[in-house]
């Protein structure tokens, strides 16, 4: 299977392109989403991609030409405004950044969405493949989109690795940034462009409604695995094009499968692959923790409640019946199971009559616990 | 004006205002990508209601979807408590999943039913009026204007009944728990009125625009008034005027209706942003302008006052040395002269600068405080 689909990858012309496409794509926006989101600009995203529908459709209009670098430009242009006008908007009124991006978001998308039905009224034959903008449209990809993007990503990317140390002070500690002198503003500026340059890259192929998610998502599961930048955005450049990749293809092999909807559901099972089991900070592993923790609480209440118990008797080693240990301590169920593990670990013994007492290592367990709380 | 024209414009301004309700305090507590997440995951639930009812104007849809929305919110609430995102993260990361996921079912399942992409994007509210509501045999009119009608009198009524906790749970969270209200019970509440607004208004003008309709009237509000109730009316009347407006443009220029209210919500928050009297750009603009130079004035002045009657006065008062004592630039420094010579402040005595009476007064009262 995986080396059919090497083969075809080498000698299928379409399949190619699509996959260099989504693979580009979702390296562009991993790369910029990691910044996105430390930088809390997750929801930026969201405005920026729907705000470049209008840009779209005005290229076209003017243009009448489907050229992907003109419609991509038109793009950037109006997704480029509608940032401008989210920061004038927050920086001059009461109103605060969710109120103006989803003004932002909504009104561009409206606006764009009234440009395509005029559009698809023309009497033209040229205007099909727009809405493919929408939700996206994997199939559509020619090598002159993919052109197009990467001519769009390059210098993107290079600026990336060239101002690498200031991207991450800016993104870390804008403040002792500007202490030393660097221009903080103009440096936020070209970030928040850069941003919006990987959102237009994405947008043939994951739709103007659902590009935010090539944005958020990649960044979010990287996240969890480490602590370092350069790590991170390595990863998230790798899970935005691993999704892309796989839902490019999926979608184009299947009939009826939208492929900005698929790349997306895929990147969000890697979000919660990652949520659950990354290393360090993998939920399953917070769940285990607390479980083992209760569990050994629950163990040490119950050795405790037995050294009570034998104090009241002469001799140290003075069984008890479970059920008495269980009411002690806290309820008879499962007090059985909890005995027999202790026996294993070898804090308790059971004598002829089933009556439980504390070992030696029970006792001296005990009194550990107790010196550890007492000061 | 056909009669089918009327109720499509009754549903869009009943949709509007309905909208704009709910809106109001989204704006204000910072929650409006709220809408956006519940507005687009709600898809799932209607394609997953459809799927067990096979009806597209069952009732249960509506409650299907609404519930979703909840959903949604819990969701996001579920994930920030995990502490692992960021808040704005984990709304980015919910719906675009649950959006996904419906549009996936719709486009492999549901192609057969009127439940198109576009209809999700767009709404059809042209088409509102063909589908009535017919009780033994008499028609009562569109389905939708009864469904809205309902939804706004439901937002109202929440609204009126609410008033009071809505208020201080908006404006003060932390004194409206200590006073015994329960702020996640009012969250829930108006995250549930939300979802209700959100799924009715879905199928009228689509998922997107119903955000459009929820926020811009709302924010344009923002900017005019103070008062929440007056906030609260003066956005039903912008969501409507929207409506109004974007129906009949949509009309002359044959586009679509939900985009042209969207568009027209955005054009009046303009016009407002930019023109508002208090909190336009333009006042603000001007604001500043008339405070840099009644400044500038009072400092001017002053200058004078101090080397009044003093043998540099000649000097220090001449109009062309204003640039090297001020250091003003020459315009500036004339807008500043024919302010204070407008205010009756100072008076030209050939080449030199005089206060007069009221001038004096004005440097010594700058000078006292």
């Amino acid at each position: 299977m995986s080396g059919e689909f090497l083969r075809l990858l080498v000698t299928d012309y379409t399949l190619r392109t699509v996959t260099l496409g989504a693979a580009l794509l979702g390296l562009t926006s991993g790369t910029l989403g990691a910044f996105a989101v430390l930088r809390r600009q997750a929801l930026l995203g969201d405005a920026v991609a729907h705000a470049t529908l209008p840009g779209i459709a005005l290229a076209f209009l003017l243009t009448l030409s489907k050229a992907p670098l003109i419609l991509l430009l038109g793009a950037a242009v109006s997704g480029w405004l509608g940032t401008l006008l989210v920061l004038a908007v927050v920086r001059n009124t009461r109103i605060r950044e969710d109120a103006a991006l989803g003004l932002i978001l909504s009104v561009f998308f409206g606006l764009g969405l009234v440009l395509l039905t005029r559009i698809q009224k023309m009497p033209l034959a040229s205007q099909a493949g727009l809405d493919s903008f929408l939700f996206g449209q994997a199939a559509t990809l020619m090598v002159g989109d993919v052109q197009a993007m990467a001519l769009l990503a390059a210098p993107v990317l290079l600026l990336l690795v060239l101002l690498w140390k200031e991207w991450k002070l800016i993104s870390f500690d804008p403040e002792y940034g500007a202490t030393l002198g660097y221009r903080v503003r103009l440096l936020d500026t070209v970030m928040t462009s850069m941003i919006v340059v990987a959102i237009v890259i994405g947008l043939q192929t994951v739709g103007v409604v659902l590009m935010s998610a090539m944005i958020v998502a990649p960044a979010a599961a990287a996240r969890q695995w480490t602590d370092r930048l350069s790590v991170m955005v390595g990863l998230s450049a790798f899970f935005g094009a691993l999704a892309g990749v796989c839902g490019a293809i999926l979608s184009s092999s299947t009939s009826q499968l939208p492929t900005g909807p698929s790349i997306v559901v895929i990147i969000s099972l890697i979000v919660a692959f990652s949520l659950a089991f990354a290393p360090n900070r993998g939920l399953v592993w917070d769940w285990v923790r607390q479980a083992r923790n209760r569990s050994r609480l629950r163990l040490d209440t119950v050795l405790g409640n037995m050294m009570l118990l034998a104090r009241q008797h002469e001799e140290a080693d003075y069984g008890h019946k479970a059920a008495a240990i269980g009411a002690l301590s806290g309820g008879r169920i499962g007090i059985e199971a909890r005995l027999r593990e202790l026996r294993r670990e070898g804090f308790v013994e059971m004598d002829r009559q089933g009556d439980w007492h504390l070992t030696a290592k029970g006792v001296a367990r005990c009194e550990m616990i107790v010196k550890k709380w007492e000061p | 004006m056909s009669t089918a024209q009327i109720e499509v414009q009754l549903i869009a301004m009943v949709v509007a205002a309905a909208a704009a309700l709910p809106g109001v305090f989204l704006v204000l507590r910072r929650m409006a990508m709220m809408s956006d997440a519940i507005s687009h995951s709600i898809l799932i639930g209607i394609v997953l209601a459809f799927f067990v009812v096979h009806n597209l104007s069952h009732p249960l849809l509506v409650f299907g979807a609404a519930a979703t929305g909840v959903l949604t919110v819990v969701l996001v609430e579920l994930l920030n408590r995990t502490k692992r995102v960021h808040a704005d993260s984990a709304i980015g990361l919910v719906f675009p999943l649950l959006f996904s996921i419906g549009v996936i079912l719709i486009s492999r399942y549901a192609s057969h039913v009127h439940l198109d992409l576009d209809a999700v994007l767009m709404g059809e509210l042209a088409f509102a009026p063909f589908d009535r509501l017919t009780l033994m045999g008499l028609d009562f009119g569109p389905r939708a204007l009864w469904l809205m009608g309902g939804i706004l009198l439901l937002n109202l009524l929440f609204i009126i009944l609410f008033f009071k906790e809505l208020k201080l749970a908006t404006f003060d969270p932390g004194l409206a728990a200590a006073l015994g209200f329960s702020p996640v019970l009012l969250h829930y509440g108006l995250m549930t009125v939300v979802s209700v607004t959100a799924v009715g208004a879905f199928e009228a003008v689509g998922s997107l625009l119903v955000v459009a309709l929820m926020i811009a009237p709302p924010a344009t509000a923002w900017l005019l008034t103070d008062r929440l109730s007056r906030m609260l009316t003066l956005s039903v009347l912008f969501g409507v005027l929207s409506a109004l407006s974007g129906y009949w443009l949509a009309h002359l220029l044959d586009v679509s209706i939900a985009g042209m209210m969207a568009t027209m919500t955005g054009f009046f928050f303009l016009a407002v942003f930019l023109y508002a009297p208090r909190r336009g750009i333009l006042a603000i603009a001007r604001r500043r302008a008339y405070q840099r130079i009644s400044f500038a004035g009072a400092a001017l002045a002053v200058h004078l006052l101090n080397h009044e009657n003093l043998p540099e006065a000649m000097e220090e008062c001449r109009v062309d040395h204003l640039g090297e004592h001020l250091r003003w630039e020459e315009p500036f420094a004339k807008k500043v002269i024919r302010h204070l010579v407008r205010a009756d402040a100072i008076r030209y005595d050939k080449e030199y600068l005089q206060l007069t009476p009221k001038g004096r007064l004005l440097a010594q009262t700058v000078m006292e405080r």
